[in-house]
């Protein structure tokens, strides 16, 4: 109903502006020439698992949007490349997206690296780069936007829920040693010992890539976590890690119901093909899960298993953030009238589209949207129970207030038109200004 | 049942009805429940024809409720049931824990299943208060009623009070040790109860342990001070953790523990502990050591043959590895119904299958490249990324499930300190049986003679009539093979996917060049003390930087001992 009007309006708007403004980058043509989405998602190699996924939801996507008459009147038309889980290539594709193809806007990256290493080029193109995946934040760019969530919409109420609602009061902060868990554990050690947690109550470790050998670590965790308060392990293990870790635990015996587990980073698509039974009980917090009960959701499911013709293909969180991403791009180039990036841009904050599960996602000045927060328990199905939520949607904050460097830091792409300004100095700084 | 133990763990399957809750129907609170919801659940059940009791019309409504409530709900109908005193609560929450409670979709009627293995077609229902047989239901007619932590966590205690009093000493065992775990007065009452009739010394030793906990809150210093020193050196955590509280000091500057003997005698106490638990630390990080180094070591095997004895340097003996994992994950897939042995069936097919991958390689690539290292690296590289795509074109890219039998699962447990998982001691057991049988091999059989004959001079084996070109082709394909059965074990530790080859190619190669090329006994005793190494190292130094030192250990060790810890001596050596 809300997209319809807001159709309404754009093919009003465009008609008395004379569609004029489309042009820039893209080639002006026909009415006919179609609109190009470029998806930058690993079609293989070790990353190939999470993004393919995220590909096929952006082709349903086109899809569907062709089926509805396409976007001003053009239709809109999926530009694949695959950067084969390979970082540099990750920018390299990139370039070809918007330099050769002349893409107008791209969905693409999962890994924090990939991101990083694609930044330079969508700033020196000024392409349009939407990022689906939860990440350390710390970052703001005129040519991205965040669906995903920052740590303020997924660890820090993840790390509320288990303080205040399960009485944590020891915590294990595990994590895989790059740049996503040390950011995200930065932030969360300053919030706890903001929080009032002593030192002794806080044991931070990180382990390699692919760690297989979890003896040493689950035998410390279980010490830990017997000292008489309650523990719980907030995991930012990333990827294959993870098996032989929940193996682990499970094998030493240490339940679900003794220390919890909140990971941030496994989902449903993670689980499926798994035995679960070692995880049952162990958390996850997400910005969506698949066993949320609500009608969109569960059109939206209907649609994906058709999509890829398989009942039983799982739906996860980075999918739900190119779903609403998408559908904040499309009513974006409706409201300008063009897929000029600049206007896009320009027409962006401010933008709302429903959630899957409920309640709106809004893109907030900074570039990030608003998202709800849940904590699901793993059931033995590999899918999660929703055992807490936030009351309401949480606006995404791209520079953590928990952390002193970037707590006089704000972005603002509409006011101050920065995405680094320092609120002391009063001087925009650093990367992508203007 | 082949699932994973892990929650079922101790609980016990069995059904005994000993345990009785009469006389302790006051303590829970209950009937907050409006009448119409007691009604409905009424309506619900229909009497079981055979054994209609009125008492068992109210238990099955009462677990009828089940259906359709929330966690909250759940946990105050499981109070209510523990209210009834009916015989068969103990097993009606068990099934809720182990999951093996279902709700029929068509009437909404609660059944206990007997078994919920995602493999069967129909589920046997069971009457929850009689637990008699009623009939077979489709899985896609049953939904399971599900639990969260919290839920779980209750359920476990109230088992425990019901188990405390068992037929079985282990089971006893189990549940006084769950009651320790949270020690309030209701626990403490069963506890007490259980003293003055238990005979099995374990079980009492754990009571007593309780009970001296509880005498530390007592008025009396002298029965403080008894608790104390019967305390002392008990390595339960509970214990640590009261004791430390004795001896820590208040907010008000003050101690917990007003009485100086008894703070003294704690004090005491707590480093009795404290030794002895460094004593088990050691002991444990040599545990994990050795459990590393047997893994090493299996992963090794293979290669010490390949790259020890015929000199070719296999990048693929990963890949050999990751076949004889997919085998195993084949086999259980053929066999649903024996997982428990299909891991035996699956080391001979693991060692078929990748050892004629390997005799295959051999044939069609290596023996074009001998004598030319630098080619073979790259030819067998190359041969790896094949056989990646290939296991990914047709299982997929996503990792493979495979099943840890129940007798792999679970704890080996020698005291609370100190214990050992089942699948680590088997693997360790395993490492050093395939090393045996490798060595055997080696030294009694035709074919190890010829195998030592040509890695020693090959032309005049070849001028002893031994023919060297299928001595070379069974040599690759025996290494081949050990490094499928290794991937076997992988199968318990780490991810079935594409990629579980690169993750131990690096540390295969090094356990060789560290122990020595060409030298069986240099390869064990070189991956054992890389493991022992690794895991000295890693709580102090973390597993990145433990790493990182070991790597940087092992190159001074080979600048200083270029032919590792086991040099090969003698004439062969000097050829090479």
């Amino acid at each position: 109903m809300k997209l319809r009007h807001a159709c309404l309006v754009a093919v009003v708007t465009a008609a008395l502006t004379g569609c004029g403004g489309a042009g820039g980058d893209s080639a002006p043509g026909a009415a006919g020439d179609p609109i190009k989405v470029g998806v930058l998602h690993s079609l293989s190699g070790t990353m190939a698992i999470s993004e393919t996924t995220l590909k096929d939801t952006i082709l349903m996507m086109v899809e569907a949007q062709n089926a509805q008459g396409g976007l001003l009147g053009r239709p809109v038309e999926a530009v694949v490349v695959d950067p084969a889980s390979d970082w540099p290539l990750f920018a390299e594709r990139a370039r070809e997206l918007l330099e050769s193809e002349q893409v107008d806007v791209v969905f693409g990256c999962w890994t924090s690296v990939s991101r990083k290493s694609v930044l330079p080029v969508f700033e020196e193109n000024n392409g349009l780069l939407f990022y689906p995946v939860q990440y350390e934040g710390e970052e703001s760019s005129k040519n991205v936007i965040y669906t995903g969530a920052a740590p303020n919409q997924q660890a820090i109420p993840a790390v509320d829920y288990l303080m205040n609602e399960v009485g944590i009061e020891r915590w294990v902060l595990e994590g895989t040693d790059y740049v996503y868990p040390r950011t995200t554990n930065r932030i969360l050690e300053a919030y706890l010992k903001q929080q009032g947690v002593a030192d002794d109550d806080i044991d931070i470790n990180y382990t390699p890539f692919g760690h297989s050998d979890w003896q040493t670590r689950v035998s410390a965790i279980r010490r830990f976590g017997s000292a008489g308060k309650p523990t719980a392990v907030v995991s930012t293990i990333n990827g294959d890690a993870n098996v032989p870790f929940y193996l682990e635990l499970a094998n030493q015996e240490v339940s679900a119901d003794d220390i919890p587990v909140v990971a941030f980073s496994v989902g449903e698509e993670e689980l499926s093909g798994l035995d679960t039974t070692p995880l049952v009980g162990h958390l996850a917090a997400w910005n969506y899960f698949q066993s949320v009960d609500s009608p969109a959701n569960a059109e939206f499911i209907a649609r994906w298993t058709e999509f890829v013709d398989n009942a039983d293909r799982t739906s996860n969180d980075p999918m739900e953030a190119h779903y609403i991403g998408f559908n904040l791009w499309a009513q974006a180039v409706e409201k300008a009238g063009t897929t000029d990036v600049d206007a896009v841009l320009a027409a962006l904050p401010g933008t709302e589209t429903p959630n899957l599960t409920g309640g709106i996602a809004r893109v907030l000045p900074n570039h990030h949207i608003t998202k709800p927060v849940y904590i699901g328990e793993v059931q033995a199905n590999g899918q999660f129970d929703v055992v807490w939520q936030t009351d309401d949607t949480v606006p995404g904050d791209a520079w953590s207030d928990y952390l002193p460097v970037s707590q006089i830091t704000e972005a603002d792409w509409v006011e101050l038109n920065c995405g680094n300004f320092n609120t002391e100095t009063q001087v925009c700084s650093g990367q992508n200004y203007e | 049942m082949e699932r994973r133990g892990i929650r079922a763990g101790g609980l016990g399957g069995g059904r005994s009805r000993e345990a009785t809750t009469a006389g302790r129907a006051g303590r829970f609170p209950g009937g907050r429940w409006p009448a119409w919801l007691l009604l409905a659940g009424c309506l619900a059940a229909q009497p079981v024809p055979a054994a209609a009791q009125t008492g068992d019309d109210a238990f099955r409504a009462l677990v009828g409720e089940f259906a359709g409530a929330n966690f909250r709900q759940k946990e105050a109908i499981a109070e209510r049931l523990i209210a009834t005193g009916h015989g068969g609560v103990r097993d009606v929450l068990t099934a809720l824990l182990e999951d093996r409670l279902f709700e029929r979709g068509d009437d909404h009627q609660v059944f206990v299943v007997e078994s919920n293995d995602e493999r069967l077609t129909a589920y046997q229902l069971l009457d929850p208060a009689t637990l008699a047989r009623v009939e077979a239901a489709a899985p896609e007619q049953l939904e399971r009623i599900i639990t969260n932590n919290r839920l779980r966590r209750f359920l476990r205690t109230a088992i425990a009070r019901f188990d405390a009093s068992g037929p079985d000493p282990r089971v006893r065992l189990e549940a006084v040790r769950e009651l320790l775990r949270r020690l309030d007065d209701a626990n403490l009452d069963v506890l007490r109860g259980r003293a003055a009739v238990e005979t099995d010394p374990d079980v009492a030793y754990e009571i007593e342990t309780a009970l001296s906990i509880e005498a530390l809150d007592d008025a009396d210093p002298q029965t403080r001070l008894d608790a104390v020193e019967r305390l002392s050196g008990r390595l339960n955590p509970v214990v640590h953790n009261r004791l430390s509280a004795l001896v820590a000091t208040t907010d008000d500057g003050g101690y917990a523990e007003p009485e100086e003997a008894v703070r003294a005698a704690a004090v005491d106490a707590l480093w009795q502990i404290d030794s002895r638990r460094n004593v088990y630390s050691v002991i444990e990080t040599v545990a994990f050591g050795l459990s590393l180094g047997s893994v090493l070591v299996l992963v090794a095997i293979g290669l010490a043959i390949t790259f020890g004895v015929m000199g070719v340097i296999n990048m693929a003996h990963g890949e050999l590895m990751m076949l004889g994992a997919y085998t195993t994950y084949v086999v259980q897939m053929w066999m649903p119904d024996h997982i428990g042995v299909s891991l035996l069936v699956a080391v001979p097919a693991a060692f078929a299958v990748a050892g004629s991958a390997g005799v295959l390689i051999e044939r069609t690539v290596i023996r074009f490249l001998y004598g030319r290292p630098l080619e073979t690296l790259l030819a067998t590289f190359g041969v790896s990324l094949v056989l990646q795509q290939l296991v990914r074109s047709v299982f997929s890219a996503n990792n493979r499930a495979v099943i840890t039998p129940a007798w792999m699962s679970g704890t080996l447990r020698f005291n609370e300190a100190f214990s050992l998982t089942y699948n680590r001691v088997y693997i360790v057991l395993f490492a050093l049986v395939v090393f045996a049988l490798v060595l055997a091999v080696l030294r009694y059989t035709r074919l190890g003679l010829d195998i030592r004959a040509v890695s020693q001079n090959r032309a005049m084996a070849r001028a002893m009539g031994v023919r060297t070109e299928r001595v070379d082709a069974m040599t690759f394909g025996l290494g081949a093979g050990i490094a499928g059965v290794a991937g076997v074990a992988l199968t318990q530790l780490t991810n079935v996917g594409p990629n579980l080859g690169q993750s131990y190619i690096v540390d295969s190669f090094m356990v060789v060049v560290f122990g020595g090329v060409g030298n069986l006994w240099g390869t064990l005793i070189g991956g054992m003390s890389l493991g022992i190494v690794n895991k000295l190292l890693e709580p102090f130094a973390g597993a990145v930087l433990g790493k990182i030192l070991v790597l940087v250990a092992l190159i001074l060790f080979i600048q200083r001992h270029p032919r590792g810890l086991f040099p090969q001596t003698g004439r062969a050596a000097e050829n090479t």
